[in-house]
């Protein structure tokens, strides 16, 4: 491709109503999608833009009650087990200090961040970037980094698996003893739900360019 | 709901390159006019802009290093995977007896005590997944790197790649399932269950793979593919 041939015909003067598909790297013309419908790349058919009416709120207000769920997940008792008169009981803290004795204990920290700190860490992050635009204000500072973050973050956040190894564990030693699921397995249940939620309501495009738009 | 919503795909330039047709070849790609598109959000700018106004992220057409990198957390995450099979992964003490058991003892017990979906579910994510994984990236970066394309190809390998990056979290269940059992079965004498090495190998493997995949840049599939018709 000669370069200069080209540079001369897309004399758009103004970029802003261009976007590369992030994966493939097609132009294409941005235009108006609406709420509820999602604009696709036509070579990759990756997801460009799906806006929902009222996105924002929804967003801050999951990521709120996802955040508050986490709350209860850690401290309240996870789950119970009882065999032959012992009993046994467990929080996820429990949990993420089970490699705590010698050579296991980076496990420990890589469990805890895994299921605890990189998801809340997200919430928070999601909650500084988009709840001051929420209630109509400019974005706070640093609000592109903090949503930069947060979707660097997206996969490293586990807490859907943890809730599914649960559930393998409990097959694990369902023949053993008796076990009994503590508030903490239903807050942290919740709070996938939840999150899975918020996440469909996330169009990453709407949000960066809200962010651009107010911050001016 | 998932209508297509338009955006008319062909920026100005392509409609004009006729040498350029066939059905991939049409789009119109950012390095192509001479731009440089930000992978975080999107906006596009002139090839010499360095960082994204919008969302401050680095902008770079193609990411040249991302080959090594690919094939660096790949071979990491092949290392870790083998001790992460020939060593315990739990340790289970009953009245003094202990029993240690790998990943794959750990799906036996389970087909011993009847619970076929279970092992299915472990089977698949320790197994099954990983080694899916690394044939999966290995091919994707093969691909790019010697052209093997031949065309057609790049929807499918873009699938693929989106699978690999979707499905490679879950292999870390399997260690999620050895912290909770240590964490719940601790009865001194009766019953305990301790981590074994392998657990640790098992979650490094699977992080070194999810950086791997990570570090390939699916632009690459897409150039690979136009490189045939020119």
């Amino acid at each position: 491709m000669s370069q200069a041939m080209t540079t001369d015909r897309v004399e758009c003067p103004d970029l802003n109503g261009l976007i590369a598909c992030p994966s493939c790297d097609a132009l294409h013309y941005e235009t108006d999608v609406p709420d509820g419908s999602q604009a696709r790349c036509r070579r990759c058919h990756t997801v460009l833009m799906a806006p929902r009416a009222g996105a924002m709120t929804r967003i801050v207000m999951l990521a709120a009650t996802a955040l508050i769920l986490m709350v209860a997940a850690v401290f309240f008792p996870f789950l119970d087990l009882s065999t032959h008169g012992l009993s046994q009981h467990s929080s996820i803290y429990d949990t993420v200090m089970a490699f705590s004795d010698g050579l296991l204990l980076p496990l420990s920290f890589a469990v805890a961040a895994l299921i605890v700190v990189l998801p809340t860490v997200r919430l928070i992050a999601i909650l500084y970037a988009i709840g001051p635009m929420m209630i109509g204000h400019a974005p706070a500072r640093h609000a592109a980094l903090a949503f930069r973050v947060a979707q660097s973050l997206k996969p490293w956040a586990m807490a859907e698996i943890f809730i599914l190894g649960t559930a393998v564990a409990l097959v694990k030693i369902g023949g053993m003893a008796t076990i009994s699921l503590g508030t903490a397995f239903w807050a942290f249940a919740a709070l996938v739900v939840v999150t899975t939620l918020k996440d469909t309501f996330m169009c990453k495009l709407t949000v960066w360019k809200t962010i651009e738009e107010r911050s001016r | 709901m998932t209508a297509d919503a338009g955006l008319p795909a062909q920026a100005p330039a392509a409609r004009g390159d006729a040498h350029r047709a066939g059905s991939a070849a049409q789009v119109l790609t950012a390095r192509d006019a001479g731009l440089v598109a930000c992978t975080g959000c999107g906006r596009v700018y002139r090839a010499t802009q360095a960082r994204c106004r919008r969302c401050g992220a680095r902008l770079s057409s193609r990411d040249e290093t991302s080959l090594q990198r690919v094939w660096a957390w790949w071979l990491a995450g092949l290392i870790a995977y083998i001790p992460a099979n020939l060593y315990p992964m739990l340790k289970t003490t009953t009245m003094g007896h202990e029993l240690s058991s790998t990943i794959v003892g750990g799906v036996i017990e389970l087909i011993d005590y009847q619970s076929y979906s279970v092992a299915v579910i472990v089977f698949t994510a320790s197994v099954v997944i990983p080694i899916c994984k690394f044939i999966a990236i290995a091919f994707l970066a093969y691909s790019v790197q010697f052209r093997r394309g031949r065309g057609r190809g790049g929807l499918a390998r873009q699938h693929l790649y989106e699978m690999v990056e979707f499905i490679g979290r879950w292999s870390m269940i399997d260690v999620f399932v050895v912290a909770i059992l240590s964490s719940l079965v601790q009865f001194q004498f009766v019953a305990s269950i301790h981590p074994g090495i392998a657990a640790v190998s098992f979650a490094l493997s699977v992080a070194f793979t999810m950086l791997s995949a990570q570090s390939f840049d699916s632009r690459l599939i897409w150039d690979a593919d136009e490189a045939e018709d020119t």
